[in-house]
């Protein structure tokens, strides 16, 4: 069902405890970590915490260690029955959480160096996100700089909901790094919790954050675009990971309706809204909320008025779907083929760049 | 089409507008610095009486942060939903490929070229001595 050459663009690798990356991290910083026990932590992010089902699919689950945490497991798992020609690893850690914004940098170089050497040096088809302080553009972007030259590494991760809407300013330092280095901006479902997922407050629940990730992502594309991101960094692409799929045409239509109206507002918005999007902005498409039967997934996928925005995604471990049902049913070959191989190619130029 | 003498130019001072029946339509006639526009007054996206919304200059910028002013007065923001259009080509700013308001063509003639026809006056009467707005219907 999946074609041959498929690029997976959202597999999740776990650092299993901060432990495993002590040897990855400077001299310093593992000293500072060792002094006040933080490696016994792993600073599970309560997005993700390890023990909701949803988590990690049952079969996936290795016998020790989290899911996610071994190559093997996912060799066995995803690499080797899907054969993709690439998988994107995408890690979410309590280190893009933390306040600190120097011990932030520090664990995510630790984890960036834990994921070259442990991952992407062990299995060429292999790629992976540059995981960064998000809270703190100006060290993310020196992280961005220092791993740039390795073209294994093709995208920059942040969460959808941080201390700042990202279309803010005060994000821009991160996004001119990228972009000059051809690396697009991965939106992850998640928050590093500054503020409560719904907008209304706190919830009291699991469920209500989980529902509410696709609203933070809502969010996030609005700030992005009306805050002029898209002109600022005309070669800046976003990539929604885990967003779900079938909000977006809505929203958008939503986001175009009120800028007819309020658009002297953010004059540099001089194009219809969902244009921008439908050119720049991608969704891997697992989970993908689909309606069970093919006429109303193609009604759907009629909507977004493009055939370029959805990208393969297993969200390996996750548990979304069973056996190999990772894309719905009734996709006509032409669209699997773009989702599955052109759209990740295109949206991904680093994929089709030499490696070491 | 025929010609319309809709106005007295002195009627219409230069960011100035008269809205007028012709042929039982409604027009709006705008004066930007001395030159004459015609717009129906209807707005293409749900009927609002779009002539008399607040005329507006142009809110631009070329980058984020960058502001201009450009074009003072050109523009006319419908009362409804505030979607702005061009007075002089009526398109609209949002998709002004597809979404017009329909304008007419507009002169300027002396009330003595007038008297000889072939202009239709319904509403104004002429004098040899004054200049008239002409549109287009
Ligand atoms: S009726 Fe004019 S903008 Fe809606």
């Amino acid at each position: 069902m999946i074609p041959p050459g498929a690029i997976d663009c959202d597999v999740h690798v776990t650092v299993p405890s901060v432990r495993d990356l002590l040897p990855y991290m400077e001299p310093y910083w593992r000293e500072h970590v060792e002094r006040r026990g933080l490696e016994r932590e792993n600073f599970d992010t309560s997005a993700y915490p390890p023990g909701a089902a949803i988590n990690a699919r049952p079969d996936w689950k290795p016998e020790k260690g989290p899911a996610g945490g071994s190559l093997p497991a996912l060799q066995q798992h995803i690499l080797d029955p899907l054969a993709p020609e690439f998988a994107i690893c995408n890690v979410i850690h309590g280190a893009q959480m933390i306040f600190s914004e120097d011990l932030s940098l520090a664990l995510c170089r630790g984890i960036n160096n834990w994921l070259a050497a442990e991952w992407l040096d062990r299995d060429p088809r292999l790629r992976a996100s540059i995981v960064v302080p998000p809270h703190s553009p100006d060290l993310a972007a020196e992280e961005v700089e220092r791993l740039a030259g390795d073209k294994r590494f093709v995208q920059v991760l942040l969460l959808a909901m941080a201390e700042v809407p990202l279309g803010r300013r005060f994000m821009w330092p991160l996004y001119r790094v990228a972009e000059k280095h051809g690396l697009p901006i991965g939106v992850h479902a998640g928050s590093s919790f500054r503020h409560p997922p719904s907008a209304g407050g706190w919830g009291s629940l699991y469920l209500e954050d989980y529902v509410s990730f696709a609203q933070g992502h809502a969010g996030a594309l609005n700030s992005l675009l009306a805050e002029g991101v898209f002109q600022k960094f005309p070669d800046l692409r976003v990539v929604l990971i885990e967003s779900g799929v079938t909000w977006l045409p809505a929203s958008m239509w939503r986001f175009n309706k009120t800028w007819r109206g309020v658009r002297a507002e953010v004059p540099w918005l001089n194009r219809l809204p969902a244009d921008i999007v439908r050119e720049r902005v991608r969704l891997t498409a697992q989970p993908f909320d689909a309606p069970p039967d093919a006429a109303s997934l193609l009604s759907i996928l009629d909507q977004f008025g493009s055939d370029e925005m959805l990208l393969f995604a297993t969200d390996y471990p996750h548990w979304h779907y069973d056996e190999d049902e990772v894309l719905p049913a009734g996709l006509p070959p032409d669209l699997l083929r773009k989702i599955t191989r052109d759209n990740p190619l295109a949206t991904y130029p680093r994929l089709k760049q030499e490696t070491p | 089409m025929a010609k319309h003498i809709v106005a007295a130019v002195a009627e219409i001072p230069p960011g100035g507008r008269k809205i007028v029946t012709v042929r039982g339509r409604e027009i709006g006639v705008f004066n930007i610095d001395g030159t004459f526009h015609a717009l129906i007054n209807r707005c293409p996206h749900q009927g609002a009486v779009l002539c008399e919304g607040a005329i507006v200059s142009r809110l631009e910028a070329p980058m984020p942060g960058e502001y201009r002013l450009t074009r003072p007065g050109t523009m006319i923001r419908c009362p409804w939903h505030c979607w702005e259009f061009d007075i002089a080509t009526g398109q609209s700013w949002c998709e002004p490929d597809d979404v017009k308001a329909r304008s007419y063509s507009v002169s300027v003639e002396p009330g003595e070229a007038l008297a000889k026809g072939p202009f239709k006056a319904e509403t104004v009467a002429v004098s040899v001595e004054q200049d008239y707005v002409v549109v287009d219907v």
